[in-house]
């Protein structure tokens, strides 16, 4: 049963994952004063790419064609393990948040290894800043993590999301200081402004566009959802760790259905604010990516500091 | 049992460099066998048909590695068989010093750095037939690269071995002088024979460093057996004199930062099964000398010393990885990454060592085992790609990453198992690497229960900067894998490779890749296997390593954290068959195959495909400071008022801040006291006399 409801999860989590991007894309084309397409829209992108016939340029191996199966694949399994609707799932015990990180890196590292496969410029300078990127956001990321579990004392998230919920409405600096740094990240990961501009094939200024600019039909299919999975992904995070409230901690109709409203309407939110943000920041500069990541570091680390000086005084 | 085991392993690594002696051109065996074509004309002819030269050259080339293969399966037959027996075998031998047998014993600490040399040995004996092919006809013999390898197998084994100093420094000067003769096997290149020389001057050093710690625990112990040590009570200041000998000798062998700049020097200037055998075993035999001294032979231990191996050990990965992230040659860029590994093993360690001095035997125990976790995944990677690394150089003669390319295509199964190799040491779910660094995260995360706050902000910084370590490995080993396998071949020799033609040098990488997934997907059972080894240690076995049942790993309790990577893979496979099997199979177009991109502009080559250099720019330019780069741009210039630019010439060299900061300084100084020292030898005899005469009076004043 409990797994059934874990499976099930997963597929409402792959399945809403494209409705999330319509939103925020829906909300950025009002706020810019655009006429929005439907909220529907990126299903259609979906289900017109996997029409295509998909084209292989001709120095591609394997690795460019397996890429997209196993960063979907990776993506997909990085979902499993993250409570979108319920807590006390089985599948959170397969990983924890440390392995959720790992997931991302092995889809990643496959996206990129599929950007050098095809042996042009993009693909190398979209795999090169890529790498660069996501190795300064990744401590950043594990360091807002560790402020979490020193608190939880534990890496589990469902267990982690448990201690919020227990210890009630507290108002923790650490917790503060964290989430700040894991917005940052999470921005920089997901490849959205002032980072990476996911609307933009400037050639120059790629990243991530640049990995995958050789793909088509359903492989980039495949990738995009894999994307638009990843970015729901961070939302839930943030929104489930810092505000699990609302959350089902069993598993009736009430309290499920309950858990599906509060986690939609907190996305609505932090999407309204992702869209805002792109709307009012323009896109920075490669190299002044790192002073804005090692702030996400700074804030964690301070998030970090401040739970060990004022929280875990004995 | 275990004990005789590991005799046969190290008689078959000397018999095999005796066999390599003799198989040697004025061997023994060749003139054994004219000698005995001679005695017995009837069977001439007979013989003669089945000794084709040939034939005898290839027996030549593989009996020493049979026998290396031999002394590596019993390796690991003893190593799990302390392992598994638990307890210490022990045993004397006749030898050595007339008041002082050799004493040795086995142990499972011993027992499990037996299974971390015979995993790799027994990859590198199989690789190395066919990757000596080439030696043959150069201009040194293969009997001496076959003695030499037996002998520094054979060290090796006897360090893992040894019960008492006195052999434990014999073993310990046979392996290092013995790989020092390896390392200058090539002494054609000036190269090689500077790496050699510098290599022995550090080895040597640390050695003396060695004894010296020794020394301090037998002069407070009475005796040179390691039983005699254990007993020993030295003051607090005095063991920390020993550890910190111990931390400099263990830790110059083992590579650590700011001793570390021999390393990238000496591994590649080998050729590539010995380096995966000197980067993938025998530094883990230093972390095994480095563990035996600090928790086995010191009686007590201080947080203070496991700050410093933290500190030093945080530094050493992230700055190893850092400078192999800006190396081109290949066999380099993996040695400056044996240096980021060991790294993370002592940041273990340090962990360990905190813990266990605070009270807290758990967690201690729990880091001690990521350590041990450690060093043998990085054997098994390392060498698997030493090995992957090897089978091109053997191919295609080439070491630079910056002429490789599309090898993919070229060497399809290599490339495979080295993808394995990358996706491990990038610390990637499923493979092992992943594991060891998890353990690793989980140690560190449980800070909360130490009472010095300064501790406890410490490790997590410290686990920090571990993070920052693997996201740049993969970064690194991206790059390595992409700009070797993939894309457009990059010069013309690596478009016409081909695949290694003889079958060991795809079995041994494939052995290693074999242990790689298994230990990714399987770790439980070979922790619980180390339950026998951390209880005399730190007196403390992991109670609930598999309280989910042995396809979990939770280090701490099911509460805390856990982990399934066989869930994980099993996981990963069925969603992306199910994805393909929905797309493709069913309904899915086939692919068809175009040009890629030009933007319209036509003619993409290789040499417009990022390169090497380009591809680690952003890292160079962000961590600037770290590096100490020389960039040189030389135009040449023509017409009339030297306007025109003919030709332009980029050089371009990221140079190690060790060499300015430690090596240069040092090695000066040695020079200017020794210039001092030499005034003392004026070269005239009366002033010898004099010194002769004033030291006899010196001495007769003394005695009387």
């Amino acid at each position: 049963m409990a797994w059934l409801m874990a499976i099930l999860q997963t597929l409402l989590f792959i399945g809403l994952a494209p409705l999330l991007s319509g939103w925020i894309k829906r909300v950025k084309c009002r706020l810019q004063n655009r006429k929005a397409p439907s909220l529907f829209q990126p299903y259609r992108d979906l289900r017109k790419l996997y029409r295509k016939q998909p084209i292989v340029p001709h120095p591609a191996s394997w690795i460019f064609r397996a890429a997209p199966y196993i960063v979907f694949a990776s993506t997909v399994l990085a979902a499993a393990i993250v409570p979108l609707v319920a807590i006390n799932l089985p599948t959170a015990r397969i990983a924890d948040v440390i392995v959720l990180v790992g997931f991302f890196a092995l889809g990643r590292t496959f996206l990129v290894l599929a950007g050098m496969d095809i042996g042009t410029a993009f693909g190398g300078m979209g795999s090169s800043r890529e790498m660069t990127i996501s190795s300064l956001a990744e401590p950043a990321m594990l360091m807002a993590v560790f402020t979490l579990a020193m608190s939880a004392h534990t890496t589990n998230l469902s267990q982690a999301m448990n201690f919020v919920l227990d210890s009630g409405l507290v108002l923790r600096p650490s917790f503060v200081f964290a989430m700040g740094g894991l917005i940052l990240v999470t921005i920089a990961e997901t490849g959205r402004i002032p980072v990476d501009n996911p609307a933009t094939h400037l050639e120059l200024t790629m990243i991530h566009e640049a990995m995958i600019l050789e793909y088509s039909g359903r492989w980039l299919a495949l990738i995009e959802w894999a994307s638009q999975i990843k970015l729901m992904l961070y939302g839930v995070l943030i929104a489930n760790i810092f505000f699990p409230w609302g959350i089902a901690q069993t598993f009736t109709l009430n309290a499920l259905a309950s858990g599906l409203g509060t986690i939609a309407l907190k996305l609505a939110v932090l999407a309204v604010m992702l869209a805002l943000s792109e709307v009012l920041f323009a896109k920075m500069r490669i190299f002044r990516v790192q002073e804005y990541l090692s702030f996400a570091y700074l804030l964690s680390v301070l998030g970090l500091l401040s739970h060990i000086i004022l929280e875990a005084a004995r | 049992m275990s004990l005789f085991l590991a005799g046969i392993s190290v008689a078959a690594a000397l018999l095999s460099g005796l066999a390599a002696l003799a198989a040697g051109p004025d061997g023994l065996l060749r003139h054994g066998m004219l000698w005995w074509m001679k005695k017995a004309p009837f069977r001439r002819t007979r013989t003669n048909e089945r000794l084709t030269p040939g034939r005898f050259s290839r027996f030549a080339r593989t009996a020493p590695f049979l026998l290396l293969g031999a002394s590596g399966s019993f390796a690991v037959l003893a190593g799990i068989a302390a392992l598994l027996g638990g307890g210490t075998r022990t045993a004397t031998l006749p030898f050595g010093l007339p008041w002082l047998d050799w004493h040795l014993a086995l142990d499972p600490l011993g027992g499990f750095f037996f299974c971390v040399l015979g995993i790799p040995l027994i990859a590198a004996s199989l690789f190395g037939p066919g990757y000596v092919r080439e030696f043959e006809h150069g201009k040194h013999t293969l009997s001496v690269l076959g003695l030499f390898t037996g002998l520094f197998v054979a060290g090796m084994e006897l360090v893992l071995l040894a019960d008492d100093a006195f052999l434990f420094m014999i073993a310990w000067e046979v392996m290092s002088v013995a790989s020092y003769f390896l390392v200058a096997y090539q002494h054609e290149h000036a190269t090689s024979r500077r790496a050699a020389f510098l290599y022995l001057l550090m080895a040597e050093i640390g050695a003396i460093a060695i004894i010296l710690a020794f020394g301090v625990l037998a002069g407070f112990g009475g005796g040179l057996t390691f039983e005699a040590m254990r007993a020993a009570a030295p003051s607090p200041l005095w063991a920390s004199v020993a550890f910190v000998l111990a931390l400099a000798g263990f830790g110059m062998k083992a590579g650590l930062v700011p001793l570390h700049a021999w390393l990238p020097e000496a591994h590649p200037a080998a050729p590539s099964h010995i380096s995966a055998l000197m980067s993938g075993v025998m530094l883990k035999i230093a972390v095994y000398g480095f563990i035996r001294f600090a928790f086995d032979l010191l009686p007590s231990l201080f947080w203070q010393w496991g700050v410093l191996v933290l500190l030093i050990g945080s530094a050493s990965a992230v700055l190893g990885i850092l400078y192999a992230l800006q190396q081109q040659n290949l066999k380099r860029l993996l040695a400056y990454s044996s240096v980021e590994n060991v790294g993370i093993v002592f940041t273990a360690l340090g962990l360990s060592l905190i813990f266990q001095s605070s009270g807290n035997s758990q967690l201690g125990t729990l880091g001690l085992v990521a350590a041990l976790l450690h060093s043998l995944n990085h054997a098994l990677f390392k060498s698997l790609l030493f090995l992957g690394a090897g089978a091109i150089l053997h191919q295609t003669h080439e070491h630079s990453l910056e002429n490789m390319g599309g090898l993919i295509h070229r060497m399809p199964k290599v490339a495979a198992l080295f993808l394995i190799g990358t996706l491990s040491i990038a610390a990637l779910p499923p493979f092992n690497g992943f594991v060891s660094e998890w353990l690793i995260f989980q140690t560190a995360l449980q800070a909360g229960s130490i009472q010095s706050g300064v501790l406890r902000s410490l490790i997590p910084t410290a686990s920090a900067v571990l993070a920052l370590t693997s996201a740049l490995a993969a970064t690194c080993f991206v790059k390595v894998y992409g700009i070797a396998f993939l894309g457009l071949p990059r010069s013309r020799h690596i478009a016409r490779a081909r695949e290694a033609r003889h079958p060991g040098m795809l079995a041994g990488p494939v052995l290693l890749a074999a242990c790689c997934v298994l230990f990714g997907v399987l770790p439980t059972p070979l922790i619980n296997a180390l339950g026998t080894l951390t209880q005399p240690l730190t007196g403390f076995v992991l109670p609930n390593i598999s309280a989910l049942g042995w396809l979990w790993l939770t280090p701490v309790s099911p509460e805390v954290a856990s982990y399934s990577p066989a869930l994980v893979l099993l996981g990963t496979v069925a969603v992306g068959w199910l994805c393909y099997y929905l797309l493709y199979r069913r309904t899915g177009l086939e692919p068809r195959r175009a040009e890629p991109w030009d933007c319209g502009f036509g003619g993409l080559t290789a040499r417009t495909q990022y390169t090497s250099g380009a591809f680690s720019m952003p890292i160079r330019r962000i961590f600037e400071p770290v590096f100490d780069t020389r960039e040189t741009i030389e135009e040449q210039t023509d017409g009339p008022a030297k306007t025109r630019v003919t030709g332009l010439r980029y050089q371009f060299q990221v140079l190690d801040r060790a060499w300015q900061v430690l090596y240069e300084p040092s090695g000066k100084a040695v020079t200017r006291l020794a210039r001092w020292v030499g005034r003392l030898q004026a070269g005239n005899i009366r002033t010898y006399l004099g010194y002769s005469f004033f030291t006899l009076i010196v001495l007769l004043w003394v005695v009387s």
